[in-house]
């Protein structure tokens, strides 16, 4: 028997660490469980998370505990120990424990599960095994059927066959070859890697190992977010534990086979999640793309044939190596194989990292897993693949998750970001946030996307402010088809997605703004208008003192009213009266 | 002097680094500059200088890819380095309105030291907790679920504390040691 306590990222913010220290601490010499650390389960809305695991023999029921506080602690191990306790009060509901039933975990097969600090628990799970088999019983050319069968494609965004491009760099002429990892997430929202590293990063390096062996590489390297910094501790202990069992060095299993894999943490640029860009950054350059082709599978790092796959198209091949390419094939849609992790976030009622098979429709993701729209209010859009995908209205919910599906409404499937809004998010100012983010990120070497998206940006900032002009929704579909052509990397390709999805279904938000200085979602500061009802107003005069600009006037126990002109619209007094109306 | 820019800058502290084997070399520049960071807590002129004369890169090449990424500050932060989430799960959640709530308990804005020494706050991409959003991170610790007064407490709160154990630290450099409370 064990108690696990879930130490990601999210966990640890929640307060795991604490709790884990207090049940570690709280342990006697007479138990008989131990305290592990895991990584992320998923359901971050209920962290910090505890589970005591029964012995399998015995009973295999695992009890789970959420929102533990350190306080809680005490009374889990009273729990584990069989006493009275008062843990049924963090017992999980039963309606949580069904968001896992609806999901097909595939990368994320071990995240929560094992410790992630421990080789010896990945490979009591299988781990290593599907390795072991490519290097000792299987050719490279044998691995790269065996994927091409699965259909895996790229799970960083651009749905590319993996078997493609690692057909393509075992083929380019050259000793001297690379894997490269692309952990470099940046997309505001998503955090599918994160989770995935800081939880299971044995399944991530093998990955890489066997995709080393199918190209014929002597070299890896994972580009990782410096931001990340638990996901690089985490990485450098399983390389430690991969080295110490042979399975990275020289002549691996016997064999005339030597790879080994370093961590190179990145320094903070969205736009090195660009394949070419990336490479950059690790020769230690300025990230800024180049001209494809040649291809990275025929000049890569350093100009030779390198490999570049995300994070999780790699946590997926042990799998499919291991069950085989027709299991993955099996699940999904004609033309999107397997599943895929999403990070839901926003508005939503049950937020986390969640994987499901190809072919659900979004409905099934933000009610069937999600749990809906936090506060009952009305679900009015999600948002999918960050500042390069787009907004897909609520009235498009059974839009199957499917690569082609996808992009057909405009969005991407994306990395697996999954922004969910609510009607008091405004379609305008999201596509705002996203420009605002694709400005600051571009590295500036294309004039379109440069010069481009500033000016789009420049648009928006006066349509929120007020002072739209007619005829601004056409000029800003212009510019954005413009920058796509004109720009050299997906990022400029891409930047224009957010604002001609939300014009193309939000137009009337637009023109509200535009024409009749009004935003719906109450969002935008400046169009708004702050009224005192004089009927409810008891004239207490607290929101004329807190009032900076001093707009309120009225005298004690009178009512009192706004002075439009003067009014700046910070909301104070709205926050702090109810006789305060917005409009 | 809580900015630490009356110390002296000890080009001696790098150098180990760099006189690693392998490591003096163009490919490793970023890996150079973040350890650079890593040590002085922001990049100053004088080291920028250093490692262009110890690598032969040259001084506008490095100040090119200083300038690239947002991870590298070209100015001294306070004792408390904060990153305020600005990723599309906060902004939803009303980012906009914590970073208001930062600006009026510190005094200054974005990436300036406030007057007291003890505070610098950045604007950052996703900090990846967007089930706690909207979220700070003060040093290693990440505070969810944020308000403005939440916010302005626990700013203050950081405060009393330091300045109550003041003088015990007097290196005047990024929120890496004191930020756990």
């Amino acid at each position: 028997m064990r108690i696990t306590v879930g130490k990601g990222s999210c966990g640890i913010a929640a307060g795991a660490s604490e709790v884990f220290d207090r049940l570690e601490g709280g342990l006697l010499a007479s138990d008989s469980f131990s305290v592990t650390a895991t990584g992320c389960i998923g359901t971050c809305y209920l962290e910090p998370i505890v589970n005591v695991e029964a012995d399998v023999e015995a009973d295999t029921k695992v009890h789970t505990f959420v929102r533990v506080t350190p306080a809680a602690a005490a009374e889990i191990l009273k729990f584990a120990r069989n006493l009275p306790s008062d843990a049924g009060k963090y017992a999980i509901a039963p309606e949580d424990l069904d968001v896992l039933g609806g999901q097909q975990r595939i990368a994320l097969r071990n995240c929560g599960v094992i410790n992630p600090e421990s080789i010896d628990e990945y490979m009591a799970r299988q781990g290593y095994e599907a390795y072991q088999t490519c290097v000792q019983a299987r050719t490279p050319e044998e691995v790269i059927e065996e994927i091409k069968i699965s259909g895996l494609s790229g799970r960083g965004g651009a749905g590319f066959p993996t078997w493609f491009k690692w057909n393509a760099a075992r083929g380019a002429p050259g000793e001297e070859k690379y894997i490269i990892c692309n952990a470099d997430e940046g997309d505001p929202g998503a955090f599918m890697d994160r989770a995935l590293i800081e939880g299971d990063p044995h399944a991530v390096l093998e990955g890489m190992m066997i995709a080393a062996y199918a190209i014929g590489a002597r070299e890896g390297m994972i580009y990782v977010r410096a931001e990340y910094p638990l996901a690089i501790i985490r990485l450098g202990k399983a390389l430690e534990q991969a080295r110490e069992k042979g399975l990275l060095g020289e002549g691996i299993m016997g064999r005339d086979f030597s790879f080994d894999i370093r961590i190179k943490a990145g320094a903070g640029a969205f736009v090195c999640g660009e394949e070419t860009a990336l490479i950059a950054s690790l020769e230690g350059e300025r990230g800024m793309p180049r001209i494809r082709p040649p291809f990275p599978a025929q000049s890569g790092y350093r100009r030779k044939p390198s490999n570049i796959n995300n994070v999780e198209t790699y946590a997926n091949i042990p799998w499919i190596i291991r069950s085989g390419g027709a299991a993955f094939a099996a699940m999904g849609t004609e033309n999107s194989k397997g599943a895929k992790v999403f990070a839901l976030a926003g508005k939503i009622a049950k937020g986390g990292l969640v994987e499901v098979a190809m072919g659900k429709t979004i409905n099934d993701v933000v009610y069937g897993v999600g749990g809906g729209i936090t506060g009952g209010k009305a679900f009015k859009a999600v948002q999918m693949g960050g500042p390069s995908g787009g907004c897909i209205p609520a009235s498009l919910g059974d839009t199957m998750i499917d690569y082609r599906t996808l992009a057909a409404t405009g969005a991407i499937m994306g990395s697996g970001g999954m922004v969910v809004m609510d009607e008091s998010t405004c379609m305008v100012d999201i596509a705002r946030f996203f420009l605002d983010f694709t400005c600051k990120e571009s590295c500036g070497k294309c004039t379109h996307c440069r010069v481009g998206n500033r000016r789009m940006l420049e648009i928006l900032d006066r349509i929120c402010d007020g002072h739209g002009q007619e005829g601004d929704v056409d000029l800003l579909y212009n510019l954005a088809v413009q920058i796509k052509d004109g720009s050299l990397c997906a990022l400029g390709q891409t930047a224009p997605n957010p604002v001609l999805t939300t014009i193309r279904y939000f137009r009337h938000e637009y023109e509200d703004h535009i024409l009749h200085k009004k935003c719906t979602a109450h969002h935008c500061k400046q169009l708004l208008t702050y009224t005192i009802d004089d009927k409810q107003c008891i004239g207490c005069t607290m929101c004329a003192l807190e009032c900076a600009a001093n707009a309120i006037e009225g005298r004690f126990r009178q009512a009192h009213a706004i002075d439009q002109e003067k009014c700046d619209k910070c909301g104070v007094c709205a926050e702090m009266c109810h006789a305060v109306s917005v409009e | 002097m809580a900015c630490g820019c009356a110390e002296r800058i000890d080009e001696e502290l790098l150098e180990p680094f760099l006189s690693q084997e392998g490591i003096n070399a163009k490919g490793n520049l970023i890996a150079i500059l973040q350890k650079a960071q890593d040590i002085y807590g922001y990049l100053p002129a004088e080291i920028l200088a250093y490692i262009a004369r110890r690598t032969g890169i040259k001084p506008a090449k490095i100040m090119s890819v200083v300038t690239f990424y947002t991870q590298f500050r070209l100015k001294p932060v306070g004792k408390n380095l904060i990153l305020l989430c600005q990723g599309t799960a906060c902004h939803v959640n009303g980012s906009t309105v914590i970073e208001g709530a930062i600006q009026d308990t510190l005094g200054v804005g974005e990436g300036d030291i406030s007057p007291d020494g003890l505070f610098t706050y950045n604007n950052v991409a996703c900090i990846g907790c967007c089930s706690l959003a909207p979220v700070m991170m003060i040093g290693e610790k990440a505070y969810g679920g944020l308000t403005k007064a939440k916010a302005a407490q626990i700013l203050k709160g950081i405060g009393q504390e330091q300045e109550g154990r003041e003088g015990q630290e007097g290196q005047g450099q990024a929120g890496r040691e004191g930020a756990a409370v």
